[in-house]
């Protein structure tokens, strides 16, 4: 009864995962395919990955791409932060208040936060760019951050910030010194998960950029119709690849001593 | 102490940012090209094209939305009963996928669903009939299910992490089998967790019109498809605007349920 019920776990796991990665194996098998269109397959080259180097337009998109994400990220962070510190002596109400204007971008359609941003831009005048999208961008990560510090910050123990003060610590310090280690995991958090979203926005970053500059999204959104440049493919490769890399690396690098921050 | 000042940054940033641009959704969508006040654009709803494009769309992010479900509390229960790697699970189901850029991952259905596809392929060589769903809304459902099935597993499994196991053992030694125990134990404690993934896979499903384009051959409009356009081609953002506010309609009445259900002000995000 259980090694069946085992079995059927696996099998399910395992077909959840054909579905989610089904497409992610697609994009890498053609970003080695010979043939310029998705439809056949016409050998195995890497003439793609060499002509991306050479292809400043999909260059400067990425260099556009990653900016974006981590100066929203690192922005989005410290004033997430900020914030949830200072809630934490408001009163009830004045932080369900607070929290429901936070959960605003998280729960309304990203088209809706988008076309609402680009009135704004549009009404106070700024031009169309890297800024706009950029204060886009940090607006819709912010809730991210909070999301993941707060609970850490309801965690904490006042009595020792208390206790730090009473020793002699200035607050700059009792903070730095106590609070800060305690909450960091949940900081780190928030910003990888600010730059994962920032990274993965289309909608948003379609509504508020300019017309000179491009996102990889917004540059793969007009190739769409067209057909998608080879190159493409193998960057997202790359990117995959390297992140994949990265992630085996910190889950099966033994740290010892240290319990496995989420 | 001033630590209240530190707060200002924020409130600063969220008043300019999120509520000022809804205000302006709101002025735009009661407004003509005047300015004058008209409810004609939130009005526009009802032509013909306009409500067959919300049907649609409603259809198609409910359905969505229930398969997610049914494909999510069972993957998220197992998840819950696994020891170890559970965390480089979550992270494979739910992060990873992101960072292949989400255009491409919807665009790569088009090569799997295509009538010479890959899968079409696979059912040939096993002498199966073909599958001939690409430009149909059956795509545009698997693109949703696709895209937002992570949303409502993470939500469902964090609220299943947190029941108490010996709830459950108890209700097995009081006699109540598995099937029991699911619907009078384990249900109703993650209802939350339910409510917050409904909120999560319909909202965006509803109002996508990158799915619907790219899966469904520039054939099938949803709501979404006409918002867009409106800003982006006709430039009417009155309209553009009235049908948001429409659409918003939606949004907060599940913005509402999600309040109700989950008292604590935290959305299950990670």
């Amino acid at each position: 009864m259980s090694r069946l019920y085992g079995a059927v776990r696996k099998f399910y796991i395992a077909l959840i995962f054909l579905f989610l990665y089904a497409p992610i194996a697609t994009l890498i098998v053609l970003s080695f395919n010979a043939s310029k269109t998705r439809a056949k397959w016409g050998g195995f080259t890497l003439k793609w990955y060499q002509s991306l180097f050479g292809n400043d337009i999909i260059l400067q998109a990425l260099w556009n791409t990653l900016a974006i994400a981590f100066l929203s990220a690192l922005i989005a962070t410290v004033i997430g932060t900020v914030a949830c510190i200072s809630m934490q002596n408001m009163r009830r109400s004045t932080r369900s208040l607070i929290m429901g204007v936070t959960n605003i971008p998280m729960l309304n359609a990203d088209i809706v936060t988008g076309i609402s941003l680009m009135l704004l831009f549009i009404s106070i005048g700024i031009r169309f760019g890297f800024g706009t999208i950029l204060l886009a961008h940090i607006t819709f990560n912010i809730p991210y951050v909070i999301l993941s510090v707060m609970p850490r910050m309801k965690q904490l123990n006042p009595s020792t910030y208390e206790a730090a003060l009473d020793l002699g610590a200035s607050h700059i310090q009792a903070f730095f010194k106590v609070v800060f280690p305690d909450i960091l995991p949940g900081i780190f958090s928030g910003f990888l998960m600010a730059f994962t979203m920032s990274l993965d926005d289309f909608i948003i970053t379609h509504f508020t950029k300019g017309p000179g500059i491009d996102t990889l999204s917004t540059k793969i959104y007009t190739e769409v119709k067209k057909g998608i440049k080879p190159e493409m493919y193998a960057l997202s490769t790359i990117i995959f690849v390297s992140v994949l890399i990265l992630l085996l690396l910190i889950n099966y690098t033994p740290r010892a001593g240290h319990k496995k921050a989420r | 102490m001033n630590r209240k000042l530190l707060s200002a940054p924020y409130l600063f940033w969220s008043a300019l940012f999120i509520l000022v641009p809804l205000c302006m959704v709101f002025y735009y969508g009661l407004t003509d090209k005047t300015g004058a006040f008209t409810l004609e654009n939130i009005l526009a709803i009802a032509t013909p094209e306009h409500s067959k494009a919300l049907w649609e769309a409603l259809k198609l992010a409910f359905v969505s939305t229930v398969i997610c479900l049914l494909l999510a509390y069972p993957l998220a229960m197992i998840l819950c009963g696994m020891n170890s790697h559970k965390d480089s699970f979550i992270v494979l189901i739910f992060i990873l996928p992101m960072w292949m850029n989400f255009l491409l991952r919807t665009m790569a259905w088009q090569s799997l669903l295509e009538k010479t596809g890959v899968i079409n392929g696979i059912l040939g060589f096993l002498h199966l009939p073909s599958l001939n769903i690409i430009n149909t809304p059956a795509a545009i459902v698997l693109g949703m299910v696709y895209n937002f099935l992570p949303f409502m597993v993470l939500p469902i499994y964090n609220v299943l992490v947190k029941i108490d196991k010996n709830i459950v053992n108890a209700a097995r030694d009081l006699g109540a089998n598995p099937f029991q125990t699911f619907l009078k134990i384990l249900l109703p404690l993650s209802l939350p967790g339910i409510f917050s993934g409904i909120t999560m896979v319909f909202v965006p499903a509803l109002t996508t019109f990158v799915i619907s384009r790219v899966l469904g051959g520039g054939k099938i409009l949803l709501i979404g498809n006409i918002i867009e356009e409106e800003f982006t081609k006709t430039d009417n953002w009155n309209l553009g605007s009235g049908l948001s506010i429409v659409l918003m309609l939606f949004i907060i009445f599940n913005m509402v349920i999600s309040a109700v259900t989950d008292k604590d002000g935290e959305v299950n995000a990670l």
